[in-house]
Protein backbone atom coordinates (compact mmCIF):
# COMPACT_ATOMS: atom_id res chain seq x y z
CA UNK A 1 0.00 0.00 0.00
CA UNK A 2 2.63 2.74 1.24
CA UNK A 3 4.49 1.44 -2.13
CA UNK A 4 1.51 2.62 -4.20
CA UNK A 5 0.90 6.09 -2.46
CA UNK A 6 4.48 7.12 -2.87
CA UNK A 7 4.29 8.13 0.70
CA UNK A 8 2.36 8.87 3.87
CA UNK A 9 1.25 12.03 5.33
CA UNK A 10 -2.01 10.55 7.53
CA UNK A 11 -2.99 7.36 9.03
CA UNK A 12 -6.71 6.72 11.03
CA UNK A 13 -7.33 3.53 12.68
CA UNK A 14 -10.98 3.27 12.66
CA UNK A 15 -11.74 -0.12 12.37
CA UNK A 16 -13.30 -1.78 16.00
CA UNK A 17 -14.87 -4.68 17.02
CA UNK A 18 -17.51 -4.23 20.26
CA UNK A 19 -17.00 -7.50 21.59
CA UNK A 20 -19.14 -10.02 22.94
CA UNK A 21 -22.87 -8.93 21.48
CA UNK A 22 -25.07 -8.52 22.47
CA UNK A 23 -23.62 -6.58 25.30
CA UNK A 24 -22.91 -8.69 28.65
CA UNK A 25 -20.99 -7.87 31.40
CA UNK A 26 -17.37 -8.74 32.39
CA UNK A 27 -18.32 -11.53 34.52
CA UNK A 28 -20.08 -13.26 31.62
CA UNK A 29 -17.68 -12.28 29.04
CA UNK A 30 -15.18 -14.94 28.02
CA UNK A 31 -11.43 -14.15 28.22
CA UNK A 32 -10.92 -15.34 24.17
CA UNK A 33 -13.59 -12.39 23.66
CA UNK A 34 -11.65 -9.61 25.95
CA UNK A 35 -8.55 -10.51 23.92
CA UNK A 36 -10.52 -10.58 20.71
CA UNK A 37 -11.53 -7.15 21.64
CA UNK A 38 -7.73 -6.08 22.31
CA UNK A 39 -6.29 -7.52 19.47
CA UNK A 40 -8.72 -5.51 17.14
CA UNK A 41 -8.94 -2.19 19.01
CA UNK A 42 -5.35 -1.47 20.55
CA UNK A 43 -2.93 -4.28 18.65
CA UNK A 44 -3.73 -3.69 15.10
CA UNK A 45 -3.62 0.14 15.42
CA UNK A 46 0.01 -0.24 17.56
CA UNK A 47 1.08 -2.82 14.74
CA UNK A 48 0.14 -0.55 11.68
CA UNK A 49 1.17 2.75 13.26
CA UNK A 50 4.66 1.25 14.19
CA UNK A 51 4.68 -0.40 10.53
CA UNK A 52 4.48 3.04 9.04
CA UNK A 53 5.68 5.27 11.66
CA UNK A 54 9.01 5.67 9.26
CA UNK A 55 6.95 6.86 6.73
CA UNK A 56 5.10 9.05 9.14
CA UNK A 57 8.52 10.63 9.98
CA UNK A 58 9.99 10.44 6.80
CA UNK A 59 7.26 12.76 5.85
CA UNK A 60 6.95 15.03 8.49
CA UNK A 61 11.20 15.92 7.87
CA UNK A 62 10.09 16.64 4.24
CA UNK A 63 7.86 19.40 5.83
CA UNK A 64 4.78 17.81 4.63
CA UNK A 65 3.56 16.65 8.45
CA UNK A 66 2.01 13.71 9.69
CA UNK A 67 -0.68 12.74 11.67
CA UNK A 68 -2.26 9.73 13.27
CA UNK A 69 -5.97 9.35 14.41
CA UNK A 70 -7.49 7.18 16.25
CA UNK A 71 -11.32 6.91 16.96
CA UNK A 72 -11.82 6.96 20.36
CA UNK A 73 -15.22 6.62 22.33
CA UNK A 74 -16.89 8.16 25.45
CA UNK A 75 -16.63 4.45 26.34
CA UNK A 76 -12.80 5.04 26.34
CA UNK A 77 -13.46 7.42 29.33
CA UNK A 78 -16.45 7.02 31.09
CA UNK A 79 -17.57 2.99 32.68
CA UNK A 80 -20.60 2.01 31.18
CA UNK A 81 -22.11 -1.51 32.71
CA UNK A 82 -21.67 -4.21 29.31
CA UNK A 83 -19.20 -2.35 27.59
CA UNK A 84 -16.17 -3.56 29.27
CA UNK A 85 -14.28 -5.30 26.77
CA UNK A 86 -14.97 -2.55 23.37
CA UNK A 87 -14.27 0.84 26.87
CA UNK A 88 -11.08 -0.92 28.53
CA UNK A 89 -9.49 -1.67 24.86
CA UNK A 90 -10.92 1.74 23.74
CA UNK A 91 -9.10 3.31 27.05
CA UNK A 92 -6.09 1.59 26.38
CA UNK A 93 -6.06 3.29 22.89
CA UNK A 94 -6.77 6.61 24.21
CA UNK A 95 -3.52 6.21 26.91
CA UNK A 96 -1.54 4.61 23.91
CA UNK A 97 -2.61 7.65 21.77
CA UNK A 98 -1.26 10.44 24.51
CA UNK A 99 1.85 8.43 24.97
CA UNK A 100 2.37 8.17 21.71
CA UNK A 101 2.09 11.85 21.00
CA UNK A 102 4.30 12.57 23.83
CA UNK A 103 6.88 10.76 22.17
CA UNK A 104 6.39 11.53 18.62
CA UNK A 105 5.86 15.28 18.54
CA UNK A 106 9.97 15.71 18.62
CA UNK A 107 9.37 13.93 15.31
CA UNK A 108 6.89 16.09 14.17
CA UNK A 109 4.07 13.26 13.84
CA UNK A 110 1.17 13.99 15.66
CA UNK A 111 -1.17 11.98 17.41
CA UNK A 112 -5.10 12.75 17.99
CA UNK A 113 -7.86 10.81 19.44
CA UNK A 114 -11.06 11.76 18.03
CA UNK A 115 -14.95 10.72 19.81
CA UNK A 116 -16.83 10.96 16.78
CA UNK A 117 -20.22 9.99 19.16
CA UNK A 118 -22.70 8.31 18.29
CA UNK A 119 -23.23 7.24 15.00
CA UNK A 120 -25.58 5.32 12.79
CA UNK A 121 -23.87 2.70 12.28
CA UNK A 122 -23.82 -1.30 12.16
CA UNK A 123 -21.82 -1.50 15.15
CA UNK A 124 -23.88 0.73 17.45
CA UNK A 125 -27.30 -0.83 16.00
CA UNK A 126 -25.45 -4.19 17.67
CA UNK A 127 -25.22 -2.38 20.82
CA UNK A 128 -28.27 -0.23 21.26
CA UNK A 129 -30.38 -2.34 18.94
CA UNK A 130 -33.44 -0.07 19.72
CA UNK A 131 -31.98 3.65 19.28
CA UNK A 132 -34.15 6.37 17.51
CA UNK A 133 -32.11 6.28 14.23
CA UNK A 134 -32.89 10.10 13.69
CA UNK A 135 -30.89 10.89 17.11
CA UNK A 136 -27.39 9.47 15.86
CA UNK A 137 -24.89 11.21 13.74
CA UNK A 138 -24.95 10.24 10.11
CA UNK A 139 -21.57 8.52 9.12
CA UNK A 140 -20.69 10.81 6.51
CA UNK A 141 -21.02 14.17 8.70
CA UNK A 142 -18.65 12.40 11.19
CA UNK A 143 -15.80 11.76 8.91
CA UNK A 144 -16.16 14.98 7.29
CA UNK A 145 -15.70 16.14 11.15
CA UNK A 146 -12.54 13.85 11.29
CA UNK A 147 -11.00 14.91 8.12
CA UNK A 148 -11.14 18.84 9.29
CA UNK A 149 -9.47 17.95 12.60
CA UNK A 150 -6.67 15.35 10.81
CA UNK A 151 -6.16 18.75 7.45
CA UNK A 152 -6.08 21.25 11.19
CA UNK A 153 -3.29 18.86 12.76
CA UNK A 154 -0.92 19.06 9.21
CA UNK A 155 0.75 22.31 8.24
CA UNK A 156 -1.29 24.38 5.99
CA UNK A 157 -1.57 23.28 2.26
CA UNK A 158 0.07 26.49 1.26
CA UNK A 159 3.08 25.79 3.27
CA UNK A 160 3.49 22.15 1.83
CA UNK A 161 6.44 22.14 -0.43
CA UNK A 162 5.73 20.83 -4.05
CA UNK A 163 5.56 17.37 -3.85
CA UNK A 164 7.61 15.04 -6.46
CA UNK A 165 5.36 14.15 -9.00
CA UNK B 1 8.58 -7.90 16.44
CA UNK B 2 10.91 -10.29 18.48
CA UNK B 3 11.83 -13.51 16.61
CA UNK B 4 13.37 -16.22 19.03
CA UNK B 5 14.79 -16.64 15.75
CA UNK B 6 16.57 -13.74 15.60
CA UNK B 7 19.24 -12.56 17.51
CA UNK B 8 18.16 -9.74 20.03
CA UNK B 9 18.71 -6.51 18.55
CA UNK B 10 19.15 -5.45 22.20
CA UNK B 11 22.33 -7.66 22.88
CA UNK B 12 24.47 -6.49 19.93
CA UNK B 13 27.68 -5.24 19.95
CA UNK B 14 29.96 -2.62 18.72
CA UNK B 15 33.28 -2.36 17.23
CA UNK B 16 34.62 1.56 17.32
CA UNK B 17 37.59 2.28 15.11
CA UNK B 18 38.91 5.59 15.39
CA UNK B 19 41.26 7.43 13.00
CA UNK B 20 44.11 6.08 14.25
CA UNK B 21 43.26 2.59 14.00
CA UNK B 22 42.00 2.94 17.52
CA UNK B 23 39.42 0.09 18.93
CA UNK B 24 36.86 0.58 21.26
CA UNK B 25 34.24 -2.44 22.10
CA UNK B 26 31.23 -1.47 23.53
CA UNK B 27 27.25 -2.67 23.30
CA UNK B 28 25.36 -1.20 20.32
CA UNK B 29 23.24 0.86 22.87
CA UNK B 30 26.56 2.99 23.63
CA UNK B 31 25.75 4.38 19.96
CA UNK B 32 23.45 6.88 21.69
CA UNK B 33 26.37 8.46 23.29
CA UNK B 34 29.02 8.30 21.17
CA UNK B 35 29.60 11.65 18.58
CA UNK B 36 30.13 14.80 19.42
CA UNK B 37 27.37 17.82 18.84
CA UNK B 38 26.87 19.51 15.66
CA UNK B 39 27.68 15.67 14.40
CA UNK B 40 25.47 14.88 11.64
CA UNK B 41 23.77 11.32 11.11
CA UNK B 42 21.89 9.68 8.20
CA UNK B 43 20.71 6.59 7.50
CA UNK B 44 18.60 4.84 4.55
CA UNK B 45 14.68 4.99 4.96
CA UNK B 46 13.99 2.45 2.01
CA UNK B 47 11.67 -0.05 3.38
CA UNK B 48 12.08 -3.43 2.34
CA UNK B 49 9.79 -5.06 -0.68
CA UNK B 50 8.77 -8.78 -0.44
CA UNK B 51 11.01 -9.55 -3.72
CA UNK B 52 11.29 -13.57 -3.34
CA UNK B 53 8.25 -14.75 -5.56
CA UNK B 54 7.92 -18.78 -5.28
CA UNK B 55 6.50 -20.28 -8.51
CA UNK B 56 6.35 -22.10 -11.65
CA UNK B 57 7.82 -21.65 -14.79
CA UNK B 58 5.03 -23.06 -17.23
CA UNK B 59 7.38 -24.30 -20.66
CA UNK B 60 9.35 -27.14 -18.01
CA UNK B 61 6.71 -27.10 -15.49
CA UNK B 62 9.42 -26.51 -13.00
CA UNK B 63 9.44 -25.01 -9.81
CA UNK B 64 11.33 -21.17 -9.32
CA UNK B 65 11.97 -19.22 -7.26
CA UNK B 66 12.66 -15.58 -8.40
CA UNK B 67 14.12 -12.82 -6.63
CA UNK B 68 13.75 -9.44 -7.44
CA UNK B 69 16.98 -7.71 -7.91
CA UNK B 70 17.56 -4.32 -9.07
CA UNK B 71 15.12 -1.83 -10.91
CA UNK B 72 15.27 -1.47 -14.24
CA UNK B 73 13.33 2.55 -13.68
CA UNK B 74 12.48 3.17 -10.20
CA UNK B 75 9.21 4.43 -11.48
CA UNK B 76 7.71 1.00 -13.25
CA UNK B 77 7.14 -1.43 -10.27
CA UNK B 78 6.55 -3.97 -13.37
CA UNK B 79 9.94 -4.36 -14.66
CA UNK B 80 12.85 -5.80 -12.50
CA UNK B 81 16.28 -7.57 -12.91
CA UNK B 82 16.12 -10.55 -11.17
CA UNK B 83 18.03 -13.98 -9.78
CA UNK B 84 16.37 -17.31 -10.39
CA UNK B 85 16.79 -20.20 -8.36
CA UNK B 86 15.35 -23.73 -8.76
CA UNK B 87 13.63 -25.89 -6.02
CA UNK B 88 14.39 -25.84 -2.66
CA UNK B 89 14.15 -23.54 -0.38
CA UNK B 90 15.88 -21.00 1.53
CA UNK B 91 17.52 -22.94 4.45
CA UNK B 92 19.71 -24.14 1.23
CA UNK B 93 22.84 -21.49 1.30
CA UNK B 94 22.30 -19.78 -1.88
CA UNK B 95 25.77 -21.36 -2.96
CA UNK B 96 24.20 -24.63 -3.22
CA UNK B 97 20.52 -23.54 -4.85
CA UNK B 98 19.92 -25.79 -7.56
CA UNK B 99 20.37 -23.84 -10.62
CA UNK B 100 17.22 -22.94 -12.42
CA UNK B 101 15.13 -24.31 -15.25
CA UNK B 102 16.39 -22.94 -18.72
CA UNK B 103 14.94 -19.25 -19.16
CA UNK B 104 13.58 -18.34 -23.25
CA UNK B 105 12.53 -14.84 -23.84
CA UNK B 106 8.80 -14.72 -23.46
CA UNK B 107 8.83 -17.89 -21.06
CA UNK B 108 5.77 -17.18 -18.62
CA UNK B 109 6.13 -17.92 -14.73
CA UNK B 110 3.63 -18.27 -12.99
CA UNK B 111 4.19 -16.39 -9.09
CA UNK B 112 1.29 -16.87 -7.22
CA UNK B 113 -1.57 -14.12 -8.31
CA UNK B 114 1.09 -12.45 -10.89
CA UNK B 115 2.77 -13.65 -14.10
CA UNK B 116 5.86 -12.31 -15.23
CA UNK B 117 7.00 -12.93 -19.15
CA UNK B 118 11.18 -13.62 -19.01
CA UNK B 119 12.28 -10.45 -21.11
CA UNK B 120 15.81 -10.75 -21.51
CA UNK B 121 17.74 -13.61 -20.26
CA UNK B 122 21.19 -12.11 -18.99
CA UNK B 123 24.39 -13.88 -19.67
CA UNK B 124 24.20 -15.99 -16.40
CA UNK B 125 21.23 -18.87 -16.11
CA UNK B 126 20.53 -17.41 -12.95
CA UNK B 127 20.25 -13.82 -14.01
CA UNK B 128 17.32 -12.26 -16.17
CA UNK B 129 15.43 -9.06 -16.59
CA UNK B 130 11.20 -9.74 -16.04
CA UNK B 131 8.03 -8.06 -16.88
CA UNK B 132 4.78 -8.95 -14.54
CA UNK B 133 1.52 -8.63 -16.73
CA UNK B 134 -0.95 -5.94 -15.00
CA UNK B 135 -0.28 -2.57 -13.69
CA UNK B 136 1.54 -0.98 -11.02
CA UNK B 137 -1.45 -1.18 -8.60
CA UNK B 138 -1.95 -5.04 -9.74
CA UNK B 139 1.83 -5.82 -9.16
CA UNK B 140 2.11 -3.77 -6.33
CA UNK B 141 -0.77 -5.86 -4.36
CA UNK B 142 0.18 -9.28 -5.87
CA UNK B 143 3.72 -8.69 -4.45
CA UNK B 144 2.37 -7.40 -1.09
CA UNK B 145 -0.13 -11.13 -0.65
CA UNK B 146 2.36 -13.21 -2.62
CA UNK B 147 5.87 -12.06 -2.05
CA UNK B 148 7.98 -13.20 1.19
CA UNK B 149 11.16 -10.80 2.34
CA UNK B 150 14.59 -12.51 1.05
CA UNK B 151 15.65 -15.22 3.34
CA UNK B 152 18.91 -15.84 4.82
CA UNK B 153 20.39 -19.97 5.19
CA UNK B 154 21.40 -18.25 8.88
CA UNK B 155 17.74 -18.13 9.61
CA UNK B 156 15.84 -21.20 9.67
CA UNK B 157 12.20 -20.01 10.45
CA UNK B 158 10.88 -17.65 7.92
CA UNK B 159 11.32 -13.95 8.13
CA UNK B 160 7.98 -11.67 8.17
CA UNK B 161 8.23 -8.67 6.25
CA UNK B 162 8.34 -7.00 9.55
CA UNK B 163 11.01 -8.28 10.37
CA UNK B 164 13.04 -7.15 7.47
CA UNK B 165 12.45 -3.32 8.44
CA UNK B 166 13.84 -0.62 10.09
CA UNK B 167 12.39 1.28 12.40
CA UNK B 168 12.52 4.26 10.22
CA UNK B 169 11.60 2.23 7.40
CA UNK B 170 9.40 3.95 5.04
CA UNK B 171 9.13 3.85 1.26
CA UNK B 172 9.34 0.17 0.02
CA UNK B 173 12.07 0.05 -2.81
CA UNK B 174 14.92 -1.78 -0.96
CA UNK B 175 15.21 -5.23 -2.13
CA UNK B 176 17.44 -6.54 0.91
CA UNK B 177 17.61 -4.66 3.71
CA UNK B 178 19.71 -1.49 4.13
CA UNK B 179 20.99 -3.57 7.59
CA UNK B 180 23.39 -1.36 9.23
CA UNK B 181 19.85 0.78 10.08
CA UNK B 182 18.60 -1.90 12.64
CA UNK B 183 21.15 -0.57 14.88
CA UNK B 184 18.85 2.48 14.67
CA UNK B 185 16.09 3.09 17.12
CA UNK B 186 13.82 5.95 18.16
CA UNK B 187 15.42 6.36 22.25
CA UNK B 188 19.29 6.71 20.18
CA UNK B 189 17.64 9.38 18.41
CA UNK B 190 16.27 11.09 21.29
CA UNK B 191 19.01 11.30 23.22
CA UNK B 192 21.05 11.93 19.79
CA UNK B 193 18.98 15.25 20.14
CA UNK B 194 19.03 15.89 23.68
CA UNK B 195 22.86 15.87 22.81
CA UNK B 196 23.09 18.00 19.64
CA UNK B 197 23.61 15.16 17.18
CA UNK B 198 21.74 15.73 14.06
CA UNK B 199 19.91 12.83 12.12
CA UNK B 200 18.68 12.95 8.62
CA UNK B 201 17.56 10.56 6.27
CA UNK B 202 17.49 9.68 2.46
CA UNK B 203 16.08 6.62 0.39
CA UNK B 204 18.40 4.26 -1.23
CA UNK B 205 16.85 1.24 -3.17
CA UNK B 206 19.50 -1.17 -1.17
CA UNK B 207 19.67 -3.97 -3.73
CA UNK B 208 20.45 -7.71 -3.47
CA UNK B 209 23.47 -8.90 -1.21
CA UNK B 210 24.35 -12.12 -2.62
CA UNK B 211 23.53 -14.03 -5.49
CA UNK B 212 25.42 -17.37 -4.54
CA UNK B 213 27.72 -16.78 -7.56
CA UNK B 214 30.95 -15.25 -7.06
CA UNK B 215 31.21 -14.18 -10.51
CA UNK B 216 27.93 -12.47 -10.44
CA UNK B 217 28.94 -11.31 -6.89
CA UNK B 218 31.99 -9.24 -8.06
CA UNK B 219 29.57 -7.65 -10.02
CA UNK B 220 27.77 -6.59 -7.05
CA UNK B 221 26.02 -3.65 -6.07
CA UNK B 222 24.07 -3.43 -9.28
CA UNK B 223 23.15 0.13 -10.06
CA UNK B 224 20.42 1.48 -7.09
CA UNK B 225 18.44 4.58 -7.46
CA UNK B 226 18.39 6.99 -4.18
CA UNK B 227 16.71 9.85 -3.38
CA UNK B 228 18.06 12.64 -1.42
CA UNK B 229 15.29 15.06 0.08
CA UNK B 230 16.21 18.79 -0.03
CA UNK B 231 15.95 18.96 4.01
CA UNK B 232 18.65 16.15 4.09
CA UNK B 233 20.82 18.22 2.01
CA UNK B 234 20.11 21.13 3.28
CA UNK B 235 21.12 19.76 6.65
CA UNK B 236 24.67 18.38 4.92
CA UNK B 237 25.29 21.23 4.11
CA UNK B 238 24.69 23.68 7.19
CA UNK B 239 27.31 20.67 9.31
CA UNK B 240 30.13 20.53 6.64
CA UNK B 241 30.00 24.72 6.48
CA UNK B 242 30.44 24.40 10.38
CA UNK B 243 32.96 21.13 9.82
CA UNK B 244 30.79 18.97 11.80
CA UNK B 245 30.87 15.54 10.55
CA UNK B 246 28.96 13.34 8.57
CA UNK B 247 28.60 9.77 9.66
CA UNK B 248 26.58 7.53 7.56
CA UNK B 249 24.49 4.62 8.53
CA UNK B 250 25.64 1.65 6.30
CA UNK B 251 27.37 1.72 2.97
CA UNK B 252 24.08 2.78 0.87
CA UNK B 253 24.57 6.17 2.28
CA UNK B 254 27.47 5.98 1.84
CA UNK B 255 27.20 5.20 -1.79
CA UNK B 256 24.47 7.69 -2.57
CA UNK B 257 25.84 10.85 -0.66
CA UNK B 258 28.93 10.28 -2.51
CA UNK B 259 27.45 10.29 -6.23
CA UNK B 260 25.46 13.08 -5.18
CA UNK B 261 28.45 14.96 -3.71
CA UNK B 262 29.29 18.29 -5.07
CA UNK B 263 33.11 18.99 -5.03
CA UNK B 264 33.17 21.20 -1.52
CA UNK B 265 31.32 17.99 0.34
CA UNK B 266 28.11 19.26 -0.16
CA UNK B 267 25.28 17.02 -1.51
CA UNK B 268 22.61 17.71 -4.22
CA UNK B 269 19.12 17.23 -3.10
CA UNK B 270 18.19 14.62 -6.31
CA UNK B 271 16.74 11.87 -7.74
CA UNK B 272 19.89 9.90 -8.56
CA UNK B 273 21.46 6.29 -9.54
CA UNK B 274 24.69 5.65 -7.08
CA UNK B 275 26.51 2.70 -10.29
CA UNK B 276 29.98 3.27 -9.22
CA UNK B 277 31.75 0.55 -6.45
CA UNK B 278 33.51 2.33 -3.85
CA UNK B 279 36.62 1.09 -3.29
CA UNK B 280 40.11 2.24 -1.93
CA UNK B 281 40.53 4.74 -5.00
CA UNK B 282 37.31 6.52 -4.16
CA UNK B 283 37.66 10.05 -2.87
CA UNK B 284 35.21 10.45 0.18
CA UNK B 285 33.67 13.89 0.03
CA UNK B 286 31.49 14.09 2.35
CA UNK B 287 31.38 11.14 4.74
CA UNK B 288 33.77 10.92 7.58
CA UNK B 289 32.66 7.86 9.16
CA UNK B 290 30.11 5.02 8.61
CA UNK B 291 28.38 2.87 10.57
CA UNK B 292 28.17 -0.61 9.21
CA UNK B 293 27.38 -4.32 9.58
CA UNK B 294 30.67 -7.18 10.21
CA UNK B 295 31.61 -7.71 6.03
CA UNK B 296 33.26 -10.29 4.50
CA UNK B 297 36.51 -10.07 2.80
CA UNK B 298 35.47 -10.07 -0.74
CA UNK B 299 32.40 -8.98 -0.38
CA UNK B 300 31.66 -5.38 -2.10
CA UNK B 301 30.29 -4.02 1.58
CA UNK B 302 34.43 -5.01 2.24
CA UNK B 303 35.94 -3.53 -0.22
CA UNK B 304 33.89 0.01 0.35
CA UNK B 305 35.72 -0.02 3.85
CA UNK B 306 38.84 0.46 1.74
CA UNK B 307 37.59 3.66 1.04
CA UNK B 308 37.52 4.68 4.60
CA UNK B 309 40.45 2.57 6.59
CA UNK B 310 44.34 1.50 5.12
CA UNK B 311 44.68 -2.53 4.64
CA UNK B 312 46.33 -2.66 8.18
CA UNK B 313 43.46 -1.18 9.90
CA UNK B 314 41.14 -3.81 8.10
CA UNK B 315 42.80 -6.59 9.29
CA UNK B 316 43.28 -5.77 12.76
CA UNK B 317 39.63 -5.12 12.40
CA UNK B 318 39.06 -8.30 11.08
CA UNK B 319 41.46 -10.02 13.42
CA UNK B 320 39.20 -8.06 16.59
CA UNK B 321 35.64 -8.88 14.71
CA UNK B 322 36.95 -12.61 14.61
CA UNK B 323 38.49 -12.99 18.15
CA UNK B 324 35.68 -11.85 20.21
CA UNK B 325 32.49 -13.60 17.61
CA UNK B 326 30.97 -10.67 15.89
CA UNK B 327 28.25 -11.85 14.34
CA UNK B 328 28.64 -11.17 10.72
CA UNK B 329 25.14 -11.52 9.22
CA UNK B 330 22.20 -9.03 8.50
CA UNK B 331 21.20 -9.27 12.08
CA UNK B 332 24.66 -9.24 13.55
CA UNK B 333 26.74 -6.66 15.53
CA UNK B 334 28.26 -3.39 14.02
CA UNK B 335 31.59 -1.49 13.50
CA UNK B 336 31.66 1.79 13.38
CA UNK B 337 34.84 3.51 11.10
CA UNK B 338 36.29 6.75 11.40
CA UNK B 339 38.31 7.79 8.16
CA UNK B 340 41.92 7.48 8.30
CA UNK B 341 43.47 10.56 8.35
CA UNK B 342 45.50 8.94 4.99
CA UNK B 343 42.42 8.71 3.30
CA UNK B 344 41.49 12.43 2.89
CA UNK B 345 38.96 14.59 1.31
CA UNK B 346 40.25 16.53 -1.56
CA UNK B 347 38.06 19.27 -1.92
CA UNK B 348 39.26 23.07 -0.27
CA UNK B 349 38.42 23.39 3.14
CA UNK B 350 35.36 25.61 4.05
CA UNK B 351 37.52 28.67 4.74
CA UNK B 352 39.21 28.75 1.95
CA UNK B 353 42.25 27.63 3.63
CA UNK B 354 44.28 24.84 2.47
CA UNK B 355 43.39 21.29 1.23
CA UNK B 356 43.08 18.53 3.39
CA UNK B 357 45.31 16.99 0.71
CA UNK B 358 48.25 17.80 2.88
CA UNK B 359 47.40 15.39 5.13
CA UNK B 360 46.87 12.65 2.50
CA UNK B 361 49.62 9.74 1.72
CA UNK B 362 51.40 11.29 -1.21
CA UNK B 363 50.72 7.93 -3.00
CA UNK B 364 47.01 7.64 -2.96
CA UNK B 365 46.46 11.23 -4.54
CA UNK B 366 47.39 10.20 -8.15
CA UNK B 367 44.97 7.15 -7.67
CA UNK B 368 42.00 9.29 -6.70
CA UNK B 369 40.70 9.78 -10.42
CA UNK B 370 41.24 6.65 -11.10
CA UNK B 371 38.11 5.36 -10.04
CA UNK B 372 37.72 1.86 -10.01
CA UNK B 373 35.33 1.02 -13.12
CA UNK B 374 32.67 -0.71 -12.02
CA UNK B 375 31.06 -3.85 -14.45
CA UNK B 376 27.92 -3.64 -13.72
CA UNK B 377 24.30 -4.95 -13.93
CA UNK B 378 24.13 -2.48 -17.07
CA UNK B 379 26.70 -3.76 -18.45
CA UNK B 380 25.17 -7.09 -18.55
CA UNK B 381 22.07 -5.59 -20.22
CA UNK B 382 23.84 -4.35 -22.90
CA UNK B 383 26.12 -7.05 -23.00
CA UNK B 384 23.56 -9.65 -23.04
CA UNK B 385 21.46 -7.33 -25.86
CA UNK B 386 24.37 -7.39 -27.96
CA UNK B 387 25.17 -10.99 -28.10
CA UNK B 388 21.19 -11.67 -28.96
CA UNK B 389 21.14 -8.85 -31.34
CA UNK B 390 24.02 -10.56 -33.25
CA UNK B 391 22.38 -14.12 -32.66
CA UNK B 392 19.71 -12.47 -34.36
CA UNK B 393 17.37 -13.11 -31.64
CA UNK B 394 16.25 -9.67 -29.97
CA UNK B 395 14.01 -8.90 -26.81
CA UNK B 396 10.15 -10.22 -27.04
Amino acid sequence: MSGNLGGLDALINSASTLGPTPLVPLADTECEELEQALIVNLLGPFRLTKALFGALAASAQEGRGAAVINISSDAAVNAYSGWGAYGASKAALRHLTAIWAKEAGAEGVAFLSIDPGDMDTPLHALAVPDADPTTLLRPEEAAAEIVRSLLAALPSQAARPAVHP
Amino acid sequence: MIGAKRPDRRSAKLLTVDADGGMRQLPRAALASLFSPGDLVIANDAATLPASLKGIHCASGEPIEVRLAAWVSIRDPTRFAAIAFGGGDHRTPTEDRMLPPSLSPGDRLTLGPLVAIVEHPLDDPRLFRLRFLGDRATVLAGLARHGRPIQYAHVPEPLALWEVWTRIAADPIAFEPPSAGFAFDWHTRRVWRQRGIGFATLTHAAGISSTGHPELDLRLPFDEPYRIPEHTAATIRRAKTKDHRIIAIGTTVVRALESAANADGSVRAEDGVSSGRIGRETPLRVVDAILTGVHQRGESHFELLRAFADDAVLDQISEALGQHGYRPHEFGDSILIERHPCIARHYPTPNGGPTDNQHSCKGEIHRWCERQIYVGLSWAFAEAHRQMTLRGGGPP
